[in-house]
Formats: C-alpha cells, sequence, structure tokens
C-alpha cells in the first residue's frame, strides 16, 4: 500500500472523511481515529453526530463484518480499541451538550462460571455502539444483577454463560425477576457457545444473541421497540 | 527428548494403525459431583479417588491414552481461584494419579499432561504478552513431566501466538508434546486461523509437536471438515481428531448432547477415513461413546476420505456454509484507499 499517495485526513471533505474514519475504525487505526474526531469536532459537527455518523456507523459495519465470519476477535479488539480513543474524546463533551442516550445495559457472567471473554466483546461492541454498559465480571450470583437493576439506570440486563453447568443458572435470575414483578421492566439478553434460540426461550429471555454483532442489533431493536411504545403511550 | 515415549505412540499408530484418545472430562466430573465454579483441578488433591475413576473410565473403556485432569492448571485460570502459586503443584498431583492408573494397565497407556488456555488474549489487541504466556506454561510443563506425564498436551487453542509460546514452553522442558486448536467459528478458531493456517503455523514452529489438529469447537460434522482441511493443507504430521458428542440441548432444566454413541461411533471412523491418526471424543464423549467408538475403529476397514456430503449426511450440518480454505466465504470488505 506504501505506493499510494498518502491521506491527509484534514484535507477531505466532510463526507469523505467520515468514509475515511468507516475504513479506519474496519482496521483499527486509533491515532487516526482521534485525529478525525478533532477534525470534525473543529469543523463544528455536534459530538452526537461525530458519535453516530461516524463512530457508530463504523462499528456497525465492523459488526456485520464479524458477524458473518470476515473479521475475527483480533480484528474487531483493534477496531472497539480505535472507538475507545475516539470516544475518550466525546464522552465529556456528549455529557454537556446533553446528547440524547442510546441505552443502556449491565452485563456479567453468571454464577459458577469464570468464563469473560465473549462477555468482554458483547461489552465492547455495545460500547462501541454508544450504549453506556456497566460490567459485573464473572461469576455473579443474582444479587448482584438485581442490585444493578434496582439502580434504574439499566434498560437491558446481558447474561453469558459458557458452560453447559452453569446456563440453567440464567433462569433462576428471569424467574427471580418474575417473583420481583421486575421482569417485564427490562430487555433480557442471553448468550455464550452452548447457548441456543431454544434454550433462550425457554427460560424465558427476550433474545439469545449469537454473537456480539447480534448482541448489539438486537439490543438496537429493542432499545427502538421501547420508545416506540413510550411515544405511543 | 524422551524418545523411548514418542516411539510407543508412533509405534501404536504403525501398528494399529490408529491411537484412541479420551472423551470429556468436565462433563464427567460434573456428573461424578463437580459444582460449576467450583476449578476441577482441586479434585487431584480433594478427591483423587474420583480422578482415578475418570482416567480408569477411560481405559477400561478402550482408550490408548487419556488427558489428565490439568486443562486450567496455568497460573492465569488458578489465579480466578487464589490458587495461581500452585500451578506446578496441581498439575504434577493430575500426572501421578495418571501414572499410576497407566502402570496398572495391562495395555500401554499414554499419559498426556493436558495444558488448557490462559484465558488472556494475546497478540496486537491483548493484554499478555509472549514472555508471561511462556512462563506460565512453562510452570505447568514441569508439573505435568515431573508428575510423569508421557506427552505434554495442548488443547483448546484459538490464538497462534498463544500455540507458539506454549511450543517455546515446552521447547524448555525438551518433552515431546502435541497439540490441538479448537475450531467454533465458521469453521475458523476463534481468532480467525483456519484449518490450512494451523497447518503452516505447526509446520513453522522451532519446536514441533509430534502430533496436531483439533478439539472441541461446534459438532462432530464441523471437526471432520477440519481434519479434512488439514490433509488439503499438506499435513505432515499425525492429525489428532477431539470432536464433541454432537451439540448441548437443554431439556427439563438439564443439558443433553445430543451425540448417541452410534453417533460418534461413525464419527471415529469417518475421522480415520478422513485421515486422523489419534481419535478421541471432547465434552459430552462418555466411556460408554468410547467403547462404541472402539469397537467401531477395530471392526470396520479403513475405507476413503467422506466427502463434505457424506459428512452432512451422517453426523448433520456444518455450522457455516465455508471454513475460509475454499476461498468461497465472504470477503473482507474493499477498502476506499490504501493507508502509508
Amino acid at each position: 500500500m506504501s505506493d499510494e499517495e498518502e491521506i491527509i485526513l484534514s484535507e477531505l471533505s466532510d463526507e469523505e472523511l467520515t468514509l475515511q474514519m468507516h475504513d479506519d475504525l474496519y482496521d483499527g487505526m486509533k491515532e487516526e481515529i482521534e485525529e478525525a474526531v478533532n477534525i470534525l469536532l473543529e469543523r463544528g459537527w455536534q459530538p452526537y453526530d461525530v458519535l453516530t455518523k461516524a463512530l457508530v456507523e463504523g462499528m456497525r459495519i465492523v459488526g456485520i463484518d464479524f458477524r458473518d465470519g470476515i473479521l475475527f476477535v483480533p480484528e474487531v479488539l483493534l477496531a472497539a480499541g480505535a472507538m475507545k480513543g475516539g470516544m475518550a474524546i466525546l464522552k465529556p463533551l456528549l455529557a454537556e451538550t446533553g446528547a440524547p442516550r442510546l441505552g443502556s445495559m449491565v452485563i456479567g457472567t453468571v454464577k459458577g462460571d469464570i468464563h469473560d471473554i465473549g462477555k468482554n466483546l458483547v461489552t465492547m461492541m455495545m460500547e462501541g455502539a454508544g450504549f453506556e454498559v456497566k460490567d459485573l465480571g464473572i461469576n455473579n450470583p443474582v444479587e448482584n444483577y438485581l442490585e444493578a437493576l434496582e439502580t434504574g439506570e439499566f434498560d437491558i440486563l446481558g447474561m453469558s454463560a459458557l458452560l453447559t453447568t452453569t446456563m440453567p443458572y440464567m433462569k433462576v435470575v428471569i424467574d427471580t425477576m418474575v417473583e420481583k414483578g421486575m421482569r417485564d421492566d427490562f430487555t433480557v439478553l442471553v448468550g455464550g457457545a452452548p447457548l441456543n434460540e431454544e434454550f433462550g426461550k425457554a427460560i424465558g429471555a427476550d433474545a439469545y444473541c449469537r454473537d456480539a454483532a447480534v448482541a448489539v442489533e438486537t439490543a438496537k431493536e429493542f432499545m427502538a421497540k421501547k420508545h416506540n411504545q413510550m411515544a405511543a403511550g | 527428548m524422551d524418545t523411548q515415549v514418542t516411539d510407543k505412540l508412533t509405534k501404536l499408530i504403525e501398528t494399529q494403525g490408529w491411537v484412541l484418545a479420551d472423551g470429556a472430562t468436565g462433563t464427567n466430573l460434573f456428573n461424578a459431583g463437580l459444582q460449576a465454579g467450583e476449578p476441577p483441578e482441586f479434585w487431584n488433591e480433594e478427591h483423587p479417588d474420583r480422578i482415578t475413576a475418570l482416567y480408569q473410565g477411560a481405559v477400561d473403556a478402550g482408550s490408548d491414552l487419556f488427558l489428565t485432569n490439568s486443562f486450567g492448571g496455568n497460573a492465569s485460570r488458578l489465579k480466578l481461584h487464589n490458587a495461581e502459586k500452585r500451578a506446578h503443584e496441581l498439575s504434577k498431583i493430575a500426572a501421578e494419579i495418571g501414572r499410576e492408573v497407566a502402570d496398572k494397565s495391562s495395555r500401554d497407556i499414554i499419559v498426556a499432561g493436558s495444558m488448557g488456555p490462559t484465558g488472556e488474549i494475546m497478540g496486537a489487541a491483548g493484554t499478555l504478552s509472549h514472555d508471561d504466556a511462556v512462563e506460565m506454561f512453562h510452570e505447568q510443563a514441569e508439573g505435568l513431566i515431573a508428575g510423569g506425564a508421557d506427552v505434554l498436551w495442548l488443547e483448546t487453542i484459538s490464538a497462534p501466538e498463544e500455540y507458539a509460546a506454549a511450543a517455546d514452553a515446552i521447547a524448555r522442558t525438551g518433552h515431546p508434546w502435541a497439540g490441538t486448536m479448537s475450531f467454533d467459528t465458521a469453521g475458523r478458531t476463534m481468532m480467525g486461523t483456519t484449518s490450512a493456517g494451523m497447518v503452516k503455523m505447526v509446520d513453522d514452529l522451532d519446536y514441533a509437536p509430534m502430533a496436531f489438529g483439533a478439539n472441541c469447537g461446534v459438532g462432530a460434522s464441523d471437526l471432520l471438515r477440519t481434519v479434512l482441511g488439514f490433509v488439503e493443507g499438506g499435513a505432515s504430521k499425525p492429525i489428532i481428531s477431539k470432536g464433541n458428542a454432537g451439540i448441548p440441548k437443554y431439556v427439563d432444566g438439564h443439558i443433553h448432547y445430543d451425540g448417541t454413541p452410534e453417533l460418534m461411533a461413525e464419527y471415529a471412523v469417518m475421522a480415520r477415513n478422513s485421515g486422523a491418526k489419534i481419535i478421541g471424543g471432547c465434552c459430552g464423549t462418555m466411556p460408554d461413546h468410547l467403547r462404541a467408538m472402539r469397537k467401531a475403529l477395530e471392526e470396520t476397514p479403513v475405507g476413503k476420505a467422506p466427502t463434505l456430503d457424506e459428512i452432512a449426511a451422517a453426523l448433520g450440518g456444518f455450522s457455516s456454509e465455508s471454513d475460509g480454505t475454499d476461498g468461497a466465504g465472504p470477503k473482507r470488505r474493499e477498502r476506499r484507499r490504501g493507508r502509508g
């Protein structure tokens, strides 16, 4: 690629630069993303627009190719790292400007299970999509999930399990939420290698998410539904 | 290097044409009462009788080789249970129990010292350095060798960087080893390595394993596609095939693997026909499955390699259309312009 002329980000039009940012996210180029975020802000872009049109859209493309088996974990991690670089610049500005929240999620691996790579990927991809995510870590008893949900800060509960022996614990959490009359206040997404859609339905989750990219798309769908319901109600 | 042992495994492959490895460790231990979240390696010390029974189950069912209960016995995994300083000790006990079971058998049994992944991410976006990974694997390897493991057995690896770190660690010991990766993501490992990519990676190692292959992953069908990919990729060393007994299903609050002993018997024969020399099971594979596999391997003549269609017809469909080796899979998108 060295024989091609070097791209000067600041010389690109807004539209060209946005497309270039999608490419740079795809290639996991953190410094270029940070530079481009600053250029757009200097040009008077709203932080929220930089987030959604440049970063979130770029990560959406990464997510599609991850889902389709074109990109794999190493590439996604690099892309998420680049995204994080951009987000670090935007975060304080987003708070200042009172930009709308896309949604929030609390996530954790269930009790008895110490696997976390899949969960960490979901966390990164969800953050990449502009969600606020609280990560409870591994080995979470039902109390941990409830405590987080009761703060009222979250729209979505995500649970992960990598063992066939720990996945039934997801049902314990959901059953407890039903008992407490709080199940319908949240969207419950579940995932992990040994799970499938049938299992998700059987335990009363809203959806089973095959991978991190699907988790993001599903979370967006449920948030859109929620907003529509609120608008209609 | 302990060439006598290398000869033992090689000789077995030569005389028998194949070697039957073991089945599941986790599934069997959970059936024996292991609680979710409890590290299986603690049982080496607390319940040696149950670990003896685990190994004995495989030997009695006809396995020529079994893996020790030390999959998570590296410092990084044990740290989750505040036992990061016990990697050597717990691995050693796992191998000692295995040595005892093997030496009591009337047949030649090979004790394979299991080494699972660190659980950390390596490479450009990772947090674990090559040197730290080598330290961890080396510590465990020394423990397994001290306990009497004939061969070290790296398994369920996703990242080529981690496989290479283990190779460097084992090189320090001079012990023979074998190593498998887990191909669970569209026919590749989670980190994107294809079957052909693994052949090349293994060939490029300074301290190469005596055998390599695949374990765990999705179902038996996917695993055989991977074995065919190794052969196609020009594999020069014996191929290991350790597939799961079907796919886990949730029935009435419990998990069942849907692979029957009959299905695993068919899988074993097809694995050998595909080119695998060391054949076993992984998650869900119990002694009954191993017995059926042994019988089928002994009673069925070696045939020609199955086609993908024949594999799908016998064992079920694949998890993805392509496994990334045939050029038919989806492509990376066109980049707008290269960057200097």
